[in-house]
Order: C-alpha cells, then sequence, then structure tokens
C-alpha cells in the first residue's frame, strides 16, 4: 500500500511528509521531518510532553495520525520564538528557573500559550488545571506556574486596549 | 527565604543570584538534543524483546524466523556478550557486581522479572524490528515467583539463584536464599537503653516500590566502527560511568570508547546505570551501522530500576524530657532481580539525624522478581526515614513535646556519634528545625479535618572524582568545561563559581559538558556532589589559571610574579611603590599571550572530600476528605541546609522537586502486580505521580551553614528534600484524623479504612 | 501485591513502540486502509463490506492508544471528523443535538450547551487532559465502552438519545443501551452512532457529574455519578436520572436510586436514601485503580454530593 502523502503548514510554513497510516504526528515530525523539539514521553497521551497545536487546538501529538495532519496548521515549539526574539512564556521561564531538565519544557510552553491565548488572565488554579496534562518530574510545578502567571502579567500590560 | 548563621569573609558579586543558564535557549526552543534526538546517515533502529513471565528459565530461543525477515540486520541474546567475573567490586555502599550487571542487560540462563530483556534486533525501521520481536520463539520453562520481601524471605520461598548464601552472616548459612547480605552497625547498650526510657514505642511499616518517573526514557545511539573505536550518545547522570560500563560489559578498551553526553531527561539515580548502550554499542558493531534505540514508557517502567520496597520494624526510648536514649531498626529491602538495594544507606541515614548513645540498625538485601533497583534520589533514607520519624511523632504525642522540640533537642552537630563509628562533623540540622520554629506558618490555625506534620531527614551527600578545564580565550571570554552531566543547571552554577573566582562578570564564562576523550574522570552526577566536588575542581583550575595570568602579567611588566595580584578579574601591582602600571584584563593578556608562553590553558583532577551532610526539616498540612480517604496538600513548607547556594533559584527548584516526589511517593505512586507476577501500571496514566493541580506552591526555605571545605561552602542540595516527605504526610494525617497509616502509598481506599476502623 | 484486573484494562503483552505496529499476516506486514467519506453513508457503506476489522476514527484518543498496543489490529479506518451531521451542535426547540465526532473541548466551549446541560459539561471537562479533550469526543467515550468512561454516566442522566445510522438505516437508541460490556457495544456491524439528541429542558431542571480519582485530574474515573433532576414550583421533585460509572460492567442507569429522589425536596433524609440505594446498585470489583468496598461506600457519598448540585442548579432555574 503506497504511504499517503501529506501537505500542512508547520509553523507557517508549507511542508509535506510521507506516512504510514499507524504512524503518529509525532513520529512524523521527529522521524521523518527531524523536528526533534516536540518529545516523546509516554506515547499515550498521558504526559503532555509532545504537545503541539493543530489549527489553534492544543493536543498531544501521539493521539494525531499524521494523515489526519492533511490541510491543517500545525504549531511547534520550534515556531514559538521569531527569529531572534523568544516568545514572552519561553523567557519567564528562563529568568523563573521554571525547567531543570528541559524535556517537559516545549510541552508546557506550547500548552501555557495556548491557555494564554484564551485566557490572559487566570488565575492560579486556572493555570495548574489546564497544564494537569503536562507532567513534570523536576520542578514540583511551582516556578513553572510561577513562570506563567508573570507572563501573563507581562502580556496584559503590554497588549494594547 | 535566605537564612544566614554566619557572616561570609568576603562579598560576593556572582554567587548567590539567579542569572539564565547556558543550556536555557536550547531547552525552551526545542533545539537541545537529548538522547533520542540524534540521527546518523544510514542508521538502524533497536527493539529489545522482554519476558512475560516473572521468573523462568529459557529453555531455549529460535532466532531464525526473525533473522530472516526482510530489513532485520542482526539479533542478538545473552551469550552474544562476554562472560563476566562473579565479584563485588568498588566500596561496600556501591559496589557492582558485572555477572549481574550483563544479565540484567540481557538474560542468559533465566529470566527474573516480567520485562527482563532477552534479545535485541536491529532492522531498518522500528517497525520492522518490533514485527522482528515477534518471530523470536522462546521456550520458557515458567517458575513460581516472588515479589513481596517478606514473601521472599521465607524459607520457602521460590529461589532466584540456587546458590545464594547470604553474605554478612557468620557463620554463612548452608542453604541458599533470596537474601544477598545481611548489614549490621551497633553502638552502645540497647538493653539498657531502653531499660531507661520512660516511653517506648515499636510499630512496623511496609513501603511499596516507586519508579523515580523521569519523563524522558531512556534512549542512545551508537556508531561502532570496524576498527574497534566507538561512539555513543547517550542520556545518562554519568557518560563516564556509561562508557566504564558499556566497554566492560562489551570486553572492550575504555579509550576506544567515546560517549557524549546528549541532554537528560530527567534521572534522579535511575540513569546512573545502562540498559540500552551496551545493547546498541554491540549491534551496531555487528551490522557496521549506527543503531538507535528509544525505551517505550511500558519499557520503562518494566524494566527499568524503581527503588526499594520495604519491610521494617522501628522501635524508639525516649525519657519524659525528650531525650532518646535508645533506637533499633530492621530493613527489609527488595532489591529486585539481582543484588543490591540501598539498604545499607537506609540503616545509617535512619538516625544519623540524632544523637542517640545506643543504636542498632540491620538491614536485609533481599532478591525477589521485580526489575533490579536502581538509585532514587538519598537512595534509601526517604524509606527508613519514613518509619523512625513516624515513630518520632507517635512518642512525641506521648510526652506531649512538640515534634520539632524534641528533634531540636536530640540534634546532632559537630562531636554528635554516629552508628557507624566516626562522629557527626558538620552543624546545620539544628538550623532547619529552628528555620521551622520560627517560620509563621508553623502555628497557623487549622480547620476541620485539617493536620499538621513535621519530619526531618538526613543524606550524605558526596564528593569524588571530577575534572574541570579552564581556557582563557584569544579574546578574553573564559571557556569552561567539566565532565559532570548537567539535569539542574549545574553548568549555570559551575560559571557562576568560575565567575565569582576570576573576578569577571558571568556572561562572560561560557560553560559546558565536554565528552569522554576532551576531559579527565568525572563520576556520575548524583549523590548531590556535582556543586560541591565539581565546583571544587572549577575554582581549582581558576585558580592555576590565575596563577599563569600572574605570571604572564609580571612578563609583561618585567616586574617578578610576586609584585603582582589578581583583583576583580584585573592584573595589578601589590602596591603602587611598584610603579604606574594600568591593571591588565582578561583580555589585554590574551592579546599578548603567544609572547608569555602560549595558551592559557589548565585542567584541574581531584578525588574531592570533606563534603557536608544534608539535613532537611519540614511541615505539611493537609485536609483529609473522611468520606472518600482523599488527601489534600494544603501548605508545604521545606526547610534545608544547602551551605552556600550558588544559584538560588535552582537550589529552590532541587527542594520543590524533591518534595513533590515525595508527596507521590506519600500519597498514589506504588507498583501493582498481578498474580501472575506482572506489573498492572506500566504507563503514567496508573502510576500516579503529582500533576500540577494536585498541589499548592512548595515554599523552599534555604539554610545556609558553609562548609569550610568547599571555596564557597557549598553542600550537596539535590537530594535531602524527598527524605522526610512521607512521613511529614503520614504525621499530618495523624493529626487531622487520628488515624496512624504504615503502609505507603496512603491512598484513599487505605486511608478511608483507617477512619472507619474502630 | 496482588490484584487482579478487568481484562479491559490491561493491556496485552506486546512491546509498544514510538508508533503503531503493523500487524502481519504470514510474515509480511500489512498497512491500514484510511479511508475519510463527507457524509455518513459513505462511511456506513465503509464499514459494512469490510472484510477485516474495521474502526471508526473519531477522536482517536482511545483507538491510537488500543492501535499502539495491539490491542485493536484494524485493516480499515474510517475518519468521520469530515462528515457534517458528526461534527456540529444545533439546538431545535430546545433540544440539543451533538454530532458523535464534536471534540470535548469544542463542545465545553459552547456556552450556550453549557448553560443547559452543566453536568454534561462538568463530565466531559474530565475526560483526559485540555490536550486529550482537543481530539476525543462523546462518540468515541461513548462507544469506546469503557466502564468507566466520564462523559457517560452524565448522558445517561440527561436522558441522551443515540442516533444510530447502519446498512438498515437509523434507529435511535437511549445511551445506557449502547455498552454492553467492558470494550463491547451492542451496535452491529457496520453501525455508526452519528450523533446524541438530549431532549429539552423542563424549567427548574439541573444536572451534575461528579468523579472520584486519586489525584485532581488525569485519572480513570474510580466511581462516577451523574444526577438529572427537575424540581416542581413548590420545590418537590418530580423527575430524576441517576447514573454510576466505574462501578458495573457498564454504566448503569439506577431507577431506586432516582425513586429516592422523587417526590421529595432532596432533604438530608432523601440524599441518605439516594446514597444507600447508589451504594447497593454498585456491583464493582478489585482493580488497580480501587477496591469493591472503597467504591461501593464511595458511590453513596459521591451520589450525595452530586445531588446537591443537581438541586442548586435546578432551584437556580426557573
Amino acid at each position: 500500500m503506497p504511504k499517503h502523502h501529506v501537505t500542512t503548514t508547520i509553523n507557517g510554513d508549507a511542508r509535506e511528509f510521507l506516512c504510514d497510516t499507524q504512524q503518529t504526528l509525532l513520529t512524523v515530525l521527529r522521524d521523518e521531518l527531524g523536528m526533534t523539539g516536540t518529545k516523546e514521553g509516554c506515547g499515550t497521551g498521558d504526559c503532555g510532553a509532545c504537545s503541539v497545536t493543530l489549527d489553534g487546538r492544543l493536543v498531544c501529538a501521539c493521539l494525531v495520525l499524521g494523515v489526519e495532519a492533511q490541510g491543517k496548521a500545525i504549531q511547534t515549539i520550534e515556531g514559538m520564538a521569531q527569529g531572534e526574539s523568544l516568545h514572552v512564556l519561553q523567557r519567564k521561564f528562563l529568568e523563573h528557573a521554571a525547567l531543570q531538565c528541559g524535556i517537559c519544557t516545549p510541552g508546557f510552553l506550547i500548552a501555557a500559550r495556548s491557555l494564554l491565548e484564551r485566557n490572559p488572565d487566570p488565575t492560579e488554579e486556572e493555570v495548574r488545571f489546564w497544564l494537569a496534562g503536562n507532567l513534570c518530574r523536576c520542578t514540583g510545578y511551582n516556578k513553572i506556574i510561577e513562570a506563567v502567571l508573570d507572563a501573563a502579567r507581562e502580556l496584559r500590560s503590554t497588549t494594547p486596549c | 527565604m535566605l537564612m544566614k548563621t554566619k557572616p561570609t569573609e568576603r562579598e560576593l558579586k556572582v554567587v548567590g543570584s539567579s542569572p539564565v543558564r547556558p543550556d536555557g535557549v536550547p531547552k525552551v526552543t526545542g533545539a537541545a538534543q537529548y538522547g533520542a534526538d540524534y540521527a546518523l546517515p544510514g542508521m538502524l533502529w533497536a527493539s529489545i524483546l522482554r519476558s512475560p513471565h516473572a521468573h523462568a528459565t529459557i529453555r531455549s530461543i529460535d532466532l531464525s524466523k526473525a533473522q530472516a525477515l526482510p530489513g532485520v540486520k542482526c539479533v542478538i541474546i545473552g551469550s552474544d556478550l562476554p562472560e563476566q567475573k562473579f565479584e563485588y567490586v568498588g566500596p561496600e555502599r556501591v559496589a557492582v557486581n558485572y555477572w549481574h550487571m550483563t544479565r540484567n542487560v540481557l538474560a542468559r540462563e533465566k529470566v527474573l522479572y516480567e520485562g527482563h530483556a532477552l534479545a535485541a534486533v536491529a532492522a531498518t525501521t522500528q517497525a520492522i524490528a518490533e514485527a522482528a520481536l515477534r518471530l523470536i520463539e522462546v521456550d520458557y520453562e515458567v517458575l513460581p515467583h516472588v515479589i513481596d520481601v517478606d514473601e521472599a524471605m521465607k524459607p520457602d520461598a521460590p529461589l532466584l539463584f540456587s546458590d545464594m548464601l547470604t553474605r554478612g552472616v557468620e557463620p554463612a548459612p548452608s542453604r541458599p536464599s533470596n537474601i544477598s547480605k545481611r548489614v549490621e552497625f551497633k553502638i552502645g547498650s540497647l538493653d539498657s537503653g531502653f531499660a531507661s526510657a520512660d516511653e517506648v514505642v515499636e510499630m512496623s511499616f511496609k513501603t511499596a516500590p516507586v519508579h523515580q518517573g523521569y519523563i524522558e526514557p531512556h534512549a542512545c545511539l551508537a556508531r561502532f566502527g570496524a576498527d574497534g573505536q566507538a561512539e555513543l550518545w547517550s542520556s545518562s547522570q554519568g557518560h563516564f560511568v556509561v562508557r566504564a560500563y558499556t566497554a566492560k560489559l562489551l570486553g572492550m578498551a575504555i579509550g576506544d570508547l567515546l560517549v557524549h553526553p546528549a541532554e537528560i531527561g530527567g534521572g534522579f539515580g535511575g540513569k546512573t546505570v545502562v540498559y540500552v548502550e551496551p545493547i546498541a554499542a554491540l549491534l551496531s558493531r555487528k551490522t557496521g551501522h549506527p543503531v538507535k534505540i528509544m525505551m517505550s514508557r511500558e519499557d520503562v517502567f518494566r524494566a527499568t530500576g524503581p527503588t526499594s520496597g520495604s519491610s521494617m520494624t522501628v522501635k524508639l526510648g525516649v525519657k519524659k524530657d525528650g531525650t532518646i536514649v535508645a533506637a533499633d531498626g530492621l530493613f527489609k529491602f527488595q532489591a529486585g532481580a539481582f543484588p543490591s538495594s540501598p539498604v545499607m544507606n537506609a540503616t545509617l541515614c535512619a538516625f544519623a539525624p540524632y544523637a542517640i548513645q545506643n543504636v542498632r540498625a540491620v538491614g536485609f538485601d533481599v532478591v525477589s522478581n521485580r526489575p533490579k533497583v536502581a538509585a532514587y534520589r538519598a537512595p534509601g533514607s526517604p524509606i527508613s526515614a519514613f518509619a523512625v520519624e513516624s515513630v518520632l511523632d507517635v512518642l512525641a504525642a506521648k510526652i506531649g513535646m512538640d515534634p520539632l522540640t524534641l528533634r531540636l533537642k536530640n540534634a546532632v552537630h559537630t562531636g554528635s556519634p554516629t552508628v557507624q563509628g566516626a562522629p557527626h562533623t558538620h552543624d546545620g540540622f539544628a538550623e532547619t528545625i529552628q528555620a521551622l520554629v520560627d517560620h509563621p506558618g508553623y502555628r497557623a490555625p487549622l480547620g476541620k479535618n485539617q493536620g499538621r506534620g513535621v519530619a526531618s531527614g538526613f543524606w550524605f551527600n558526596g564528593g569524588g572524582e571530577s575534572s574541570a578545564t579552564v581556557h582563557i580565550n584569544e579574546d578574553g571570554s573564559v571557556s569552561l568545561a567539566t565532565g559532570s552531566m548537567d539535569v539542574g543547571g549545574s553548568r549555570a552554577s559551575m560559571a557562576l563559581m568560575a565567575a565569582e573566582t576570576l573576578g569577571v562578570p558571568y556572561d562572560k564564562v561560557r560553560s559546558i559538558v565536554a565528552d569522554t576523550a576532551s576531559i579527565g574522570y568525572n563520576h556520575v552526577t548524583g549523590g548531590s556532589r556535582v556543586t560541591f566536588a565539581t565546583g571544587i575542581a572549577v575554582v581549582d583550575a581558576c585558580n592555576k589559571i590565575i596563577e599563569s595570568l600572574r605570571l604572564r602579567a609580571a612578563l609583561m611588566w618585567k616586574v617578578d610574579v610576586d609584585k603582582v595580584i589578581w583583583e576583580y578579574g584585573y592584573a595589578r601591582v601589590r602596591d603602587s611603590s611598584i610603579g604606574d602600571f594600568e591593571p591588565l584584563s582578561l583580555k589585554a593578556i590574551a592579546a599578548q599571550r603567544a609572547l608569555t608562553g602560549g595558551p592559557i590553558a589548565t585542567e584541574a583532577a581531584v578525588n574531592a572530600t570533606g563534603q557536608a551532610p544534608g539535613f532537611s526539616t519540614q511541615f505539611c498540612d493537609v485536609e483529609v476528605d473522611p468520606e472518600t480517604g482523599a488527601v489534600k496538600i494544603l501548605r508545604y513548607v521545606a526547610a534545608q541546609d544547602v551551605g552556600r547556594a550558588i544559584h538560588r533559584r535552582y537550589v529552590e527548584g532541587q527542594i520543590h522537586g524533591g518534595v513533590v516526589q515525595g508527596i507521590g511517593w506519600a500519597l498514589n505512586e506504588e507498583y501493582i502486580y498481578n498474580q501472575q507476577g506482572r506489573l498492572a501500571n506500566a504507563g503514567f496514566l496508573d502510576y500516579r505521580i503529582p500533576v500540577a493541580s494536585d498541589l499548592p506552591m512548595i515554599e523552599a526555605v534555604i539554610v545556609e551553614v558553609p562548609n569550610p571545605n568547599h571555596p564557597f561552602g557549598v553542600k550537596g542540595a539535590g537530594e535531602v528534600s524527598i527524605v522526610p516527605a512521607m512521613a511529614a504526610i503520614a504525621n499530618a494525617i495523624a493529626d487531622a484524623v487520628g488515624r496512624r497509616m504504615t503502609e505507603l502509598p496512603m491512598s484513599p481506599p487505605k486511608v478511608l479504612a483507617a477512619i472507619d476502623s474502630p | 501485591m496482588m490484584q487482579s484486573c478487568w481484562i479491559y484494562f490491561s493491556k496485552p503483552l506486546s512491546y509498544a513502540s514510538t508508533q503503531v505496529p503493523p500487524h502481519e499476516k504470514d510474515g509480511e506486514m500489512s498497512e491500514v486502509r484510511y479511508e475519510m467519506p463527507t457524509t455518513a453513508e459513505a462511511a456506513v457503506a465503509l464499514l459494512a463490506v469490510a472484510t477485516g476489522p474495521a474502526k471508526v476514527l473519531s477522536g482517536g484518543t482511545d483507538l491510537i492508544i488500543q492501535m499502539r498496543s495491539g490491542q485493536h489490529t484494524p485493516s480499515l479506518l474510517v475518519d468521520v471528523k469530515n462528515i457534517a451531521e458528526m461534527t456540529s451542535i444545533s439546538a431545535v426547540n430546545g433540544c440539543y443535538l451533538v454530532g458523535a465526532a464534536v471534540a470535548c473541548m469544542r463542545l465545553t466551549e459552547d456556552a450556550a450547551f453549557a448553560k443547559t446541560w452543566p453536568g454534561v459539561v462538568d463530565a466531559v471537562n474530565l475526560v483526559g487532559s485540555v490536550q486529550v479533550r482537543g481530539r476525543a469526543t462523546i462518540g468515541g467515550n461513548v462507544c469506546n465502552a469503557s466502564p468507566a468512561a466520564d462523559s457517560v454516566p452524565a448522558m445517561i442522566a440527561a436522558g441522551a438519545i443515540a442516533n444510530i445510522l447502519g446498512p438498515a438505516g437509523r434507529r435511535q437508541v437511549p445511551v445506557e443501551l449502547i455498552a454492553a460490556g467492558p470494550g463491547k457495544t451492542s451496535l452491529a456491524k457496520g453501525e455508526m452512532v452519528t450523533s446524541f439528541t438530549l431532549p429539552q429542558r423542563a424549567p427548574r431542571s439541573g444536572d451534575a457529574y461528579l468523579r472520584f480519582t486519586p489525584r485532581s485530574e488525569m485519572d480513570i474515573a474510580v466511581v462516577g455519578v451523574g444526577i438529572n433532576l427537575t424540581l416542581d414550583d413548590s420545590g418537590v421533585c418530580t423527575h430524576a436520572r441517576v447514573s454510576l460509572g466505574a462501578v458495573a460492567a457498564r454504566a448503569l442507569l439506577v431507577p431506586a436510586a432516582a425513586a429516592a429522589l422523587i417526590g421529595t425536596r432532596v432533604d438530608a433524609a432523601a440524599l441518605e436514601r439516594l446514597a444507600a440505594a447508589a451504594s447497593a446498585a454498585a456491583q464493582p470489583i478489585d482493580d488497580k485503580r480501587g477496591t469493591k468496598e472503597f467504591r461501593i461506600k464511595v458511590s453513596g457519598v459521591l451520589a450525595k454530593r452530586a445531588a446537591t448540585i443537581a438541586l442548586a442548579r435546578a432551584m437556580g432555574n426557573h
């Protein structure tokens, strides 16, 4: 059976790839396209390390088939910074020391950005519940939550009314 | 919150700040490369066949169908690795036996746990490699299995090794058993000690095995050349140890293997050993192609080392005034399929925070049919602390003494006895207790079904071998390299210590982790040793460089070298009487280096000693739902003596992380086996580590009682934060609902059953 | 620790890989066919004539995991996310029609639906994580037939009807009759749930869903309770539906528990009778997520708490 020829937009760029039906978007990104910023922690949607957005919707790439990405727009961690400018969330994670080993960080950044796009003024509890699908074993989540809340504050103060 | 108990000798300019780490931008942009992120042209993928049985003899293995599958390049089994001598090598507490190690990597005569690797396939795609596994035919003779430590110690238990005679017993037993070793430490007289007590409490405890839970599965890429030289890219906590173990298991010279330190996605002790590296290396050698292996999450749970499950009995006696007069502990630890568990650590740590004259601690290392244990954050100490700190809490209530007061009364300081013999040589414990006594939250009122619990903990911390190089580049910037894998920001701490020593801004120092061919030996990133031991190597190297810089300045100025000092990043004359010389920066000296001796570079290699232990005291507020047994953490405060915090935020992060691992261990994490000895919860869905919505903000209180044996006073900070957590929570639950939990985890069904029982 | 497991929850012993393994036939590897029809009729036609195992691909959050572990080895996937009737949400005369392939997140973001059926939204909001809810669908949640599925007790309590299309045409079935046991549905070959109809809401109605999990999020329900009730003008309950999840081979509709509420003001005494009826109806097993005794007890506890929330919502809705 021939592979599927899939055309998508990834981080704003037109991309295409070949895949078998069974290959997930995660394996396509990492092994076919060489985009290893999206991580595999479990392969079953329990850890969030493979978080990406699909047509603006936060999802686990391990729970999407490559073929299902046909015609869709994908955003991964590699597209978060703009040239030399880090996204405010990336900056805050660094300033707040919100990463130790860093393996969960791409997933958290994608998930946090998705939250702030929908809710620019979340409470600590809202942040914690939105990010419940992202596991971190190193930080105890403290500094991650602080970084997200601080990024939200800065975004609110610089967003024109 | 920062507490200093001694004035600093000099004003620190950068140490103690929290700058952005050198690997920070790559990690927030997805550019950092972890073990699974490497690829090479012509690469093959490997998959590993694992036993479906908890205990079985391998009667035969037929590889022919697998080998015939198109795309399969090689299939290996245990006997493809050279045999190893049966012998325990190295210091007793961390002894290694390569005969066991090679069999854990690939089984030979028997499979000893569900998930035990026994064959591996390299193929052109991952899918083909997986399919080939299903074509390998293994004839197993299934044997009875045993998992629980008490069951494994029974005389009629199924034996994992028919010739295992317990070490540490005189005379040696005549019958084999599953007890690999017995250890005992004793001081004073238990009989007279307990006789003098006003209150004595003896309790028994059981804990389930738990996994380190790192989010990154083990992964590596190996490339073996036809000339016998090989390279490995591996996520580990120690690439020199990976090199040593892999070379040993393959029977190759250490110098022929170069290991690159891939970024590591969490280890906590579990990545100080090898699983996939020898397999990938051997497959690469045989196929002539690079070979990549990535473990699945299921395989990580089924086949990599969790920490021990345990069965313990602890007896403590106190006087009415709170003096602990005697302590007796029995600790039985699962080692998993092969010796050794961290039971010796447990026996040495259990009573270590308290100055007790009469102590006995006995430990049993017991094999059973589950994965071989690996280190997990202060290995052994959190387990024995659960027992000891719980009993202490019961005693505090019996004599009507506040639990912090009881601990302060018995706290060790310099000169206090230890069960090992040599007395304590550092202070710091009392200061962590005092930090909580002074904490406003400790006396905050509690509501219905809420309770507060206190516990303390001890960890040895480590020293050992580390190497560092410092190069002054042509433009005066500084390149710093060590061989210590960076699990949590240590590249930044190394750069801070170097910048402070050299007197230059942090941004002038670029800090990397070098591969095994580019720098001297470095022991693992574990045991809370890196900021201490590798920090000493870094400062040593910087001091050597300073000597060289002084010499070069002296040559440039044509004065004697003893007229030159190095201060705040410049060479200066010692006093103005020598002459009017403009201070020389690194840049100025580097510009003239060819005339003054050539490249400005040095390496320092140390075997650091003089490490100071870690002490932590914690309190925790919980609320228990009396109708469901659910426990919610309301507040958590952890005070820890770190000597000196080099990078404040990363030190806080270590404290937060250890506490939260302890919370998971206390409330929800456990290995659940079915009747066949198979793991029922081999994934993050049912192996339940804490999620963000389970927790409040954890408060880290940094206490600094500097260690005089380190240039900046550092004491290891990475591990001890986990030690008190389970007892702190058990004590809080007891305070909330008046029920004493003696088994871990304290999951809702167990708590509810305790509440509902009379 | 020896605990027995429902067959449903344990994964078969295969060595899960980073991607879904192709299954073999005679040592050859066969691939999986993928189709994306644009009408429900076309989807059903594909399912009806499939020679090998065929699966509907809705959100994929269960199916992809099951394919990875080898629990399911379909030779055909029928992706239904391009079918209008399966991906729309509409209300006619207050009766909601929710496509079976509507993603959970999308449903919870529908403000009007959330106002009408807050209990169903509570339940849907508990499926997995935000990431999982970005793909998972109620159709998938119902037809995966996990005894612990979160949306199911709430949908049953709501009186939801499953609209089914098959080779023999269309039929309607109450949601509580879809699951036939763990991992099994009552659907015939070629049949597919296309949408769910939720009845028009009477005034003074309220619904709620609660579940017990060891962690605050991310867990499979150990016990799930959905309650839907309606009050008359004087505050007496005239209508109630109570459903329990995760305490039997499939979610239960418990008329005896509803009877404990009907004709009462849902006062403390009625709540105690409700709890007793819920506990009595639970037929749980011991497994790695909870013991029998625990589930029986907590069924009653959660029933009381869910009824209290449903009551407050009913009283707030005139």
